[in-house]
């Protein structure tokens, strides 16, 4: 499948981009943005982690199927996380009847 | 053992140390060495390939190290029950399995995750299978049946069973650093193991029984000369169990200090996750209807599987329900309820499938008269052993004690009786004879046309 | 629907492409990259519930004792963590560049590049037992030598600070022999291309790993964050 080999300026674009967006994160933190700090750190994780998966994973050429597989793996994984996290959060809003 | 030791309210047999070591190891072995892998690695890894027309499994030797991997955890895991056992449950809940015992969890433990991979690799391999080497023409809706459960057990093993394996890991990690993330010492929650632990073992509940649904479609289909009622249904059934299961987890945390909530949410999607499994029900049997129906021996163990497997999965919705499902945790009624569906659905569909193909296999041809005889015996010994135990749950006594009230007692001897030495003896020898006997004979498909009119027509009928 | 391959129409020589690099049960080389990349996309699926265990408990323990953990995270060295990101990066680039070099047949270029690629990896590896061995040193290992000093603690409770770093080294530990296993893998493909095995016909093997790698290095990416800026660097 032809179409599915990035050119060698494709990787080394995408390499620097992810080299800048790893700086980015680690100034970032230095700068005192309160909560958004987190956010900030997370959306650029984001972004570096689609870099390496759409380019050097080869999912922006890759069809549907695998994609799909990747995207399962992340709605599963979030089902897990939300449940687990919706039961911890849920347990101070109804208190067992008792002294 | 644990029914000839429940034969006495105090205790006939065994020490309760022992007990617990007892009813622990016994479910080990039989879910995560004999439900787990049984019929997709004996019927599964032969029939796949074939039924798709593909010449064999996408990874043959990924294969292999499935094998290799299962008898290393196995060797893991005997060690462990040979070294004086682990008494934890088979659920390793913590902070028993990480802090208090010093059994051979560890061991134990590491036998459990290592056969992970190996169904890790075996659901790997049927999916890209399915996926990618179909002949040419072999669409999806054009696939029997067995493969839709197949395809949908492997979707749940390649899913849930990692995060059994991390669950694991961590208990092994706190029980050696003395430390960890579900020690309550350090402010980590024991309940968490629990929900790492059911996110796995709920939906690996119905990798146990997905496959031997799909079985069952097939026998069904078979032995009533018929075309699949719904076969569109049956097959989406089988992916929207799979999807399903992953979201009902909570009702194995009803009373585990686990919020209220999620209990309430548990318990709803409990009751819908029935609803994939009663479309199969309803389908087969409609399937019946207007059949040609021959009883041969895999269709007595269908037949068995479909209403035991019923019984079985409505006694579930006591258990799904927060209101009852709250007073009938962790009493025998639980036990009865998924040995319903274990021993009635799973393995009543794996003796099933064992015989139905077992000339496919082996070549040979076993002697059905006894087959079928033994089928009987299996389901009459089989419900004298797990039925009483419906009620003695319901009258409120609870699982894995080795000593019971002695108003119990009466129940407990006739689930006992269903279960004693000699009955199983005898219906293992009649097994053993069923399908030993041919080797004496050594009949051939051909044959089977003489002997059995029909038979051969039927089963090449059922590989289309 | 007889088994038997020379009776099946798929079988017949001249309908197939034979190449010696092709395994019996696949119809051509194309399927066989296909489903081999497949099967290990979907391998990648079950580690990301494997991690995802780990994060789950993350998540949920980092809402519940967020200063502890800001106070553990604040003990941890962000420039080497900084430098074992540039490191996986620079692998993860030289990685996807092999990949190339072995979709192109250049076996020179190929070697080349999973040496640098394995030997970053050993880097990144060398920087971790550094950073471990300071933890020692300052005795901040949960466990095994657990005495953490008041400043350490930053103000927050004790055993938050210890939950925190009972992630830190299972998170990374986990990664760290994910790591291992992928330096293995790498310096099987670059034995196998030393010895001629890799052409540009049968080179998924090494594409394959490169989806192994690339997945270590998307687990650090956000492994670096979680651990080593929580509550951010401003003092």
């Amino acid at each position: 499948m032809n179409e599915e080999n990035p050119s060698v300026e494709t990787y080394i674009v995408v390499f620097v981009a992810l080299l800048i967006l790893a700086a980015l994160t680690t100034g970032i933190a230095y700068i005192n943005l309160g909560t958004l700090n987190t956010v900030v750190a997370l959306a650029i994780a984001a972004v570096k982690m689609s870099l390496v998966g759409l380019f050097f994973m080869h999912l922006w050429y890759s069809r549907g199927l695998t994609r799909i597989v990747v995207l399962a793996g992340f709605f599963w994984l979030a089902l897990m996380v939300l449940f687990t996290l919706a039961d911890v959060f849920s347990r101070s809003w109804i208190k067992p009847p008792g002294p | 053992m644990m029914r000839l030791h429940l034969i006495e309210p105090a205790g006939a047999l065994v020490q309760p140390e022992t007990y617990n070591k007892l009813f622990t190891m016994h479910g080990v072995v039989m879910v995560f060495f004999f439900l787990i892998p049984s019929i997709p690695a004996t019927l599964g890894n032969f029939l796949v390939p074939m039924m798709i027309g593909a010449r064999d499994l996408a990874f043959p030797r990924l294969n292999l190290l499935s094998w290799y991997v299962y008898i290393t955890g196995a060797a893991f895991t005997l060690y462990a029950l040979i070294s004086g056992g682990v008494d934890t449950g088979w659920t390793f809940y913590t902070p028993l399995s990480s802090h208090y015992l010093n059994t051979h969890v560890i061991t134990t433990a590491l036998g459990v995750f290592i056969t992970g991979f190996s169904s890790i690799l075996t659901g790997l391999n049927f999916i890209v299978t399915i996926h990618k080497m179909r002949a040419p023409g072999m669409t999806w809706k054009r696939m029997p049946l067995f493969l839709w459960s197949i395809y949908a057990a492997s979707v749940i093993f390649v899913l849930a069973t990692p995060v059994l394996a991390i669950a694991l890991f961590l208990v092994g990690l706190e029980r050696i650093f003395h430390v960890g993330i579900f020690d309550p010492a350090i402010g980590g929650d024991p309940v968490l193991f629990q929900h790492l632990f059911w996110f796995y073992s709920h939906p690996a509940v119905y990798i146990m029984i997905l496959p031997g649904m799909g079985v069952v479609s097939e026998l069904v289909t078979c032995f009533s000369k018929k075309k699949p009622f719904g076969y569109i249904f049956i097959a989406y059934s089988s992916l929207a169990i799979a999807v399903f299961s992953f979201l009902v987890w909570g009702h194995h945390l009803f009373v585990s200090s686990q919020s209220v909530y999620a209990g309430f949410i548990s318990s709803a999607l409990s009751f819908a996750v029935a609803i994939p499994s009663a479309i199969k029900v309803f389908n087969w049997t409609a399937t019946f209807y207007k059949g040609s129906i021959s009883y041969q021996a895999p269709m007595l163990y269908a037949l068995g599987f479909i209403g035991l497997f019923t019984m079985g999965g409505l006694t579930g919705l006591f258990l799904a329900s927060l209101a009852t499902g709250v007073h009938l945790h962790d009493t025998y009624f639980v036990i009865a309820h998924f040995h319903y569906i274990m021993v009635g659905g799973a393995v009543m569909a794996y003796l099933g499938g064992i015989h139905f193909w077992w000339p496919k296999i082996t070549g040979r041809l076993y002697h059905d008269g006894w087959a079928r005889f033994a089928a009987l015996v299996i389901f009459v010994g089989f419900n004298l052993t797990f039925f009483p135990q419906y009620m003695l749950g319901y009258l409120g006594m609870p699982r894995r004690y080795a000593v019971y009230p002695a108003e119990f007692q009466v129940l407990d001897v006739m689930s006992s009786a269903g279960a004693s030495h000699t009955r199983r003896r005898l219906l293992d020898s009649i097994r053993l004879s069923s399908l030993v006997r041919p080797l004496w004979t050594r009949s051939r498909i051909e044959s089977l046309e003489r002997e059995r009119p029909g038979m051969g027509d039927a089963i090449a009928a059922s590989h289309r | 629907m007889s088994e038997s391959a020379a009776s099946s129409p798929l079988a017949a020589p001249s309908a197939r492409h034979l190449s010696p690099a092709l395994h019996h049960q696949f119809e051509d080389i194309e399927q066989q990259r296909d489903a081999g990349n497949f099967g290990m996309w979907v391998f990648l699926a079950t580690e990301m519930l494997f991690f995802g265990g780990v994060f789950t408990g993350y998540i949920m323990y980092r809402s519940l004792y967020y200063p502890g953990f800001a106070a553990g995270s604040h003990g941890l060295e962000v420039n080497l963590g900084a430098a074992m990101t540039f490191v996986l990066l620079a692998s993860s680039f030289t990685m996807a560049m092999a990949v190339h070099a072995a979709r192109a047949g250049r076996r020179g270029m190929l070697l080349g590049l999973l040496f640098a690629t394995i030997l970053l990896g050993i880097a990144f590896l060398g920087m971790k037992f550094t950073e471990y061995s300071h933890k020692w040193h300052e005795q901040m290992v949960p466990g095994l030598n657990f005495h953490p000093s008041l400043t350490e603690l930053r103000g927050a409770p004790e055993h938050a600070v210890e939950l925190f770093l009972c992630f830190y080294f299972f998170m990374t530990g986990l990664h760290a022999l994910h790591m291992i296993i992928g330096i293995g893998l790498l310096s099987v493909m670059a034995i196998l291309a030393w010895r001629g095995r890799i052409s540009c016909e049968h080179y998924n093997r090494v594409e394959v790993s490169g989806l192994y790698w690339h997945f270590v290095d998307i687990i650090w990416i956000y492994l670096f964050p979680l651990l080593y800026l929580i509550g951010g660097r401003y003092k």
